[in-house]
């Protein structure tokens, strides 16, 4: 199973957690089975036409999957994802 | 009878190769270390030359000029004599095994006509105030004189420009811009530690420049008490060296972006939410850009802000010293800046993780050459408050 970092954003889509496990061959079905334990997650995770959605950047360990295969990229057992918004957070 | 001290100097001169100021002046890849006493230095030296006075050679050599023995130094002093000696210390007793000693010291050097640099001097004041980087030598006299002569521009007097100002001015950088258009309020001082409870209701930039000054009069504060868009934004960044973004909306992060891109600033940007940190370096052409990281922001629901969802207090001060530790490699050269690598730091955890982040050959900001766009389209940007708004 890998391990997915959960942002803070979609810590409470996933119970609080800050890391969950999810199994999975390739990165779009780890986090296509992320989102069917945390259904609330899939909207922030995926459009309407299944594909990411393109203000969500998910990393294998530390790359960006966008510069490997996408969601197609080839996942291990001990890998982790990392999902990761923008955020704005500073001055105020 | 032991021989006499000039006898002794006579053997070593023959026993050291010595190089003639034309072969130095070619360069070739060899470290040129000055060993002469620090009033010498600063009376004039051989541009890109590393100092070591003669009497700190065997404890600081390793941090100037490396640890790899067979690195080639060429040592030299006024007229060659002591140059000879310390060649003669570094390869007989430290194992530097490609050492030479420059004939005729930089007296000869000027006699050719050959280039010297008359560093900036700094008053005995400031010799005392930043002792502690001039005895560090990734930073030294040459590190302190750029910091000095730098200018940054900080992106907000608030949570993470706070602790970032204070050590910028501290650390003696000569100029420092402060954009901020809000008054201190007492909900900012949990974490703005700039700002101080009798100076509620001050303007921002003005509390800033009280705290500043008062650590370190020697800063010149440049004050914009107004908010950064993009009908300012050309003027207020031009000149700046470094820029701190520490600013707490989407549409400034990417109006600074594009800005910064075109006019070739990098950009040391933090962002802070709850327990979570991110830091990187935009280095426009060198590493990615922002919008190489996040083409689109996210919709509202996903990017709230700290006012919304609140901060730990501390947070934005690990995050803004860690921005200003940047500043400072980013303007001495020190060290390797974190472009092209995003860092995640999550404070309950206590955990760090990096990531790397790659240019975008498709940006449509930085992957145009800054040559390539006109006056007319420099300054001009599209409405970034609708863009944001689009994304969500």
């Amino acid at each position: 199973m890998a391990t997915i970092k959960i942002p803070p954003v979609l810590r409470p889509s996933v119970g609080g957690e800050k890391e969950v496990q999810a199994d999975g061959a390739d990165v779009g079905a780890v986090l296509r089975a992320l989102a069917e334990q945390h259904p609330a997650t899939q909207s922030q995770l995926f459009g309407a036409d299944g594909s990411l959605n393109r203000y969500v950047n998910v990393y294998l360990n530390d790359e960006d999957v966008r510069v490997l295969d996408g969601l197609d990229t080839t996942v291990g057992e001990s890998d982790t994802l990392v999902i990761l918004p923008a955020m704005a957070g500073g001055a105020a | 009878m032991s021989p006499s001290g000039a006898e002794v100097i006579r053997q070593i001169r023959s026993s050291v190769e010595e190089v003639d100021p034309s072969e130095v002046k070619s360069g070739n890849g060899a470290v040129l270390l000055d060993v002469r006493e620090t009033e010498e230095w600063d009376a004039g030296h051989i541009p890109g030359a590393k100092h070591i006075p003669r009497g700190y050679l065997e404890s600081r050599v390793e941090g100037v000029v490396g640890s790899d023995r067979s690195q080639r130094v060429i040592v030299y002093c006024a007229s060659g004599q002591r140059s000879a000696l310390a060649a003669h210390t570094l390869k007989e007793l430290l194992g530097y095994e490609n050492v030479a000693s420059m004939n005729g010291g930089i007296t000869l050097w000027k006699d050719r006509g050959y280039e010297v640099e008359v560093p900036r001097t700094l008053s005995k004041e400031q010799r005392e105030r930043y002792s502690r980087h001039l005895l560090v030598p990734e930073i030294g006299l040459e590190g302190q004189t750029k910091l000095l002569n730098a200018k940054v521009l900080l992106l907000g007097a608030g949570g993470l420009g706070s602790p970032t100002a204070l050590y910028l001015a501290a650390a003696g950088v000569g100029t420092l811009g402060v954009v901020d258009d809000d008054d201190v309020d007492l909900s900012n001082l949990q974490r703005q530690v700039i700002h101080t409870t009798d100076r509620i209701g001050t303007p921002k930039v003005d509390s800033a420049e009280i705290a500043i000054k008062g650590i370190n009069p020697d800063v010149d504060v440049v004050k914009y008490k107004t908010r950064l868009d993009a009908s300012n934004i050309m003027e207020i960044i031009d000149g700046y060296d470094v820029i701190v973004d520490g600013v707490d909306n989407f549409p400034t992060r990417y109006l600074l972006n594009d800005a910064t891109v075109r006019l070739g600033i990098p950009v040391v940007s933090a962002s802070i939410l709850g327990f979570d940190g991110q830091l990187s370096v935009f280095k426009p052409h060198d590493g990615p850009c922002y919008r190489c990281l996040y083409p689109v922001p996210p919709p509202a629901e996903l990017a709230p802000s700290c006012g919304a969802n609140g901060v730990l207090g501390v947070l934005p001060g690990t995050m803004g010293l860690l921005q200003a530790t940047e500043v400072v490699k980013l303007i001495t050269g020190a060290g390797e800046p974190l472009i092209g690598r995003l860092l995640l730091y999550e404070a309950l955890g206590a955990t760090f993780t990096e990531l790397k982040v790659r240019r975008d050959p498709e940006c449509p900001i930085c992957s145009v050459d800054p040559s390539e766009i006109s006056d007319e389209q420099t300054g001009v940007f599209p409405d970034y408050e609708a863009f944001c708004a689009a994304a969500g």
